[in-house]
């Protein structure tokens, strides 16, 4: 088998119907369809909207990225599509669609972890992983510690969430304060103009006896829970609200306790390189306060642009192609969707 | 050589028909794990059949109604295998199937009716003449609203048996049915699109609640 194999991944693990084509590190089509504005009046992702969506998007998306591609779906090498972890109903119409092509096509298919393929995209930009890495994934569903040796074979985990994952608390930040879904680039523009030390707000997780039981666990539900308070103190009071100073002051409690962490861990181990993924990974003050602790503990960092690190096809294909080229064994035909798939099995 | 499933109800059932018969069928009872069975039986039929994928000239699918996540493993099974082979895909009503079987098999004398599991206390139901000709239907009903002493295949009978004392068979739609009804042009054609008959449970988000 080539080590540059072609292949097509297809992710719909929630409300973007990704297809993405790589040939080995080289990406030749990343098609998204999303269903975002049909969830943003719930204030949430529905999953029977997004599994109606994804049905509706399949197809199209798929072929859009031949398209892009300018390949002929008959020369890829093999199809990946995340078969977990994700909403089960919208796990399975990627599923579905990944195998038919593999009849249609007779090509493999591997159904792979979301996360491990959030960590294997940024071989897309940044070229072949550092072995071992410190991947840090945070995003609307997943808030993740995990040490990489081998992206196509074991990711270990080292701490992740104890109850709401860093996006959802942007998202629950964000509606309190009256922005949009999804929260995160408004907390982020609105934090631009605010004083990130106006409020102290707690740093979840980080006390002496919290870090003996939980060193790289993650909370956010009470920091959740002081911004609301705070901001229903205000209004009693009858004070305004600067919405910049409470974004700020909050994104700073989340990114201070994600890096803080990350470089926690990744010292530990001894790992000289981070690699941060997921949706939450486009915020500009992560970026900039991973890149300016790393470098003072001598790590470096790495984040693909944002458009990899939201959920897509692309970072599908992207593990596909590191399992062909490596040589691992494929899924078979009756391969399950698995929304809890844990994150140490890459391929199902 | 058509290519037909359906995956509505608990079974999962893949036929192939070549123009003048069924050539092979596959199904498996599969609650819930439509999406693990439908790939591997459309395999073991082209296997079975001595067929390989460019053999196939159309697909056809029951789109339901039916339990959503099954009505989807299907629908964008076809969708996907049609794009890719560049194949024409067929919908067929899943309760049409049902029916064709019961008139080919003389299972009812006169007209009949077609009822379904839709969960939550309630049946997919559609009525028929005595040649199979759809009368009224798909709909999402509750059962004693329609109780009759009419002849009522599907899963129907079985599930509210106070209601729809004259069962008759079949109880599950079948792909090689389907195949025959596609074939013979003896059922209505649709698009391959999912008869949901029912909106998505989504409710808008409701006031925050204070903490404090
Ligand atoms: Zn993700």
């Amino acid at each position: 088998m080539t080590d540059e194999p072609l292949v097509l991944g297809i992710e719909t693990s929630c409300d973007e119907t990704g297809v993405g084509i790589v040939r080995g590190h080289t990406l030749l089509a990343d098609t998204v369809a999303s269903s975002v504005e049909e969830h943003a009046r719930f204030g949430g992702v529905v999953p029977e909207v997004a599994s109606r969506a994804h049905l509706e998007a399949m197809v199209p998306t798929i072929e859009r990225a031949a398209e892009t591609a300018g390949v002929a779906l008959s020369d890829v090498d093999a199809i990946a599509v995340t078969s977990g972890p994700g909403l089960a109903g919208a796990l399975l119409v990627g599923v579905a669609s990944a195998k038919a092509l593999a009849i249609g096509l007779g090509k493999p298919i591997y159904g792979v972890n979301h996360l491990a393929a959030h960590v294997a995209v940024d071989q897309l930009e940044h070229g072949p992983l550092p072995e071992p890495c410190l991947a840090m994934l945070v995003s609307g569903g997943h808030s993740s510690l995990l040490e990489v040796s081998d992206v196509t074979v074991g990711v270990e985990p080292m701490g992740s969430t104890i109850d709401d994952a860093a996006g959802e608390a942007f998202d629950k930040v964000a509606r309190l304060l009256g922005l949009p879904f999804p929260g995160g680039p408004h907390i982020d523009r609105q934090a631009r103009s605010g004083n990130s030390v106006a409020i102290d707000f707690p740093r979840g997780l980080t006390s002496r006896r919290d870090l003996e039981r939980h060193r790289f666990d993650f909370s956010f539900s009470g920091l959740k829970t002081a911004v609301a308070r705070w901001v229903e103190a205000q209004q009693r009071s009858g004070a305004t609200i600067d919405v910049a100073d409470v974004a700020a002051s909050f994104q700073e409690a989340v990114c201070d306790v994600l890096t803080r962490k990350a470089i926690d861990a990744a010292s530990s181990r001894g790992i000289e390189d981070i690699l941060i993924g997921g949706g939450v990974a486009a915020n500009s003050r992560l970026r900039a306060m991973a890149e300016e602790r790393a470098g003072a503990a001598g790590i470096r960092v790495r984040v693909p642009r944002p458009g990899l690190c939201t959920d897509n096809g692309a970072m599908v294909a992207a593990l596909g192609a590191e399992l062909v080229a490596r040589g691992r064994t494929p899924s078979l035909l009756d391969l399950p969707a698995d929304s809890s798939q844990p994150i140490t099995t890459v391929v199902a | 050589m058509l290519l037909a499933f359906d995956t509505a109800t608990p079974l999962v059932s893949v036929a192939l028909h070549d123009g003048e018969r069924v050539v092979v069928e596959h199904s498996s009872e599969a609650p819930m794990k439509h999406g693990e069975h439908l790939a591997p039986l459309i395999a073991r039929a082209l296997d079975d059949a001595g067929m390989v994928r460019q053999d196939l000239t159309a697909i056809a699918v029951g789109v339901g109604p039916g339990p959503f996540t099954g009505l989807r493993v299907g629908v964008v099974t076809a969708r996907t295998l049609g794009f890719v082979l560049d194949l024409p895909v067929y919908g067929v009503c899943s309760l049409d199937a049902i029916a064709l079987e019961v008139v080919e098999t003389g299972a009812a004398a006169g007209s009949f009716l077609v009822a379904t599991d839709a969960r939550r206390k309630e049946v997919y139901l559609a009525s028929y003449d005595a040649d199979g000709r759809r009368l009224e239907g798909p709909v999402v009903t509750k059962p004693a609203e329609v109780a009759t002493d009419a002849p009522v295949a599907g899963a129907g009978p079985t599930l509210y048996p106070d209601d729809f004392g004259n069962a008759i068979a079949p109880a599950r739609p079948s792909a090689g049915w389907l195949a025959t009804g596609v074939s013979g042009e003896l059922v209505e054609l649709l698009d391959p699109e999912p008869l949901y008959l029912r909106r998505p449970d989504a409710v808008a988000g409701a006031p925050r609640k204070p903490v404090s």
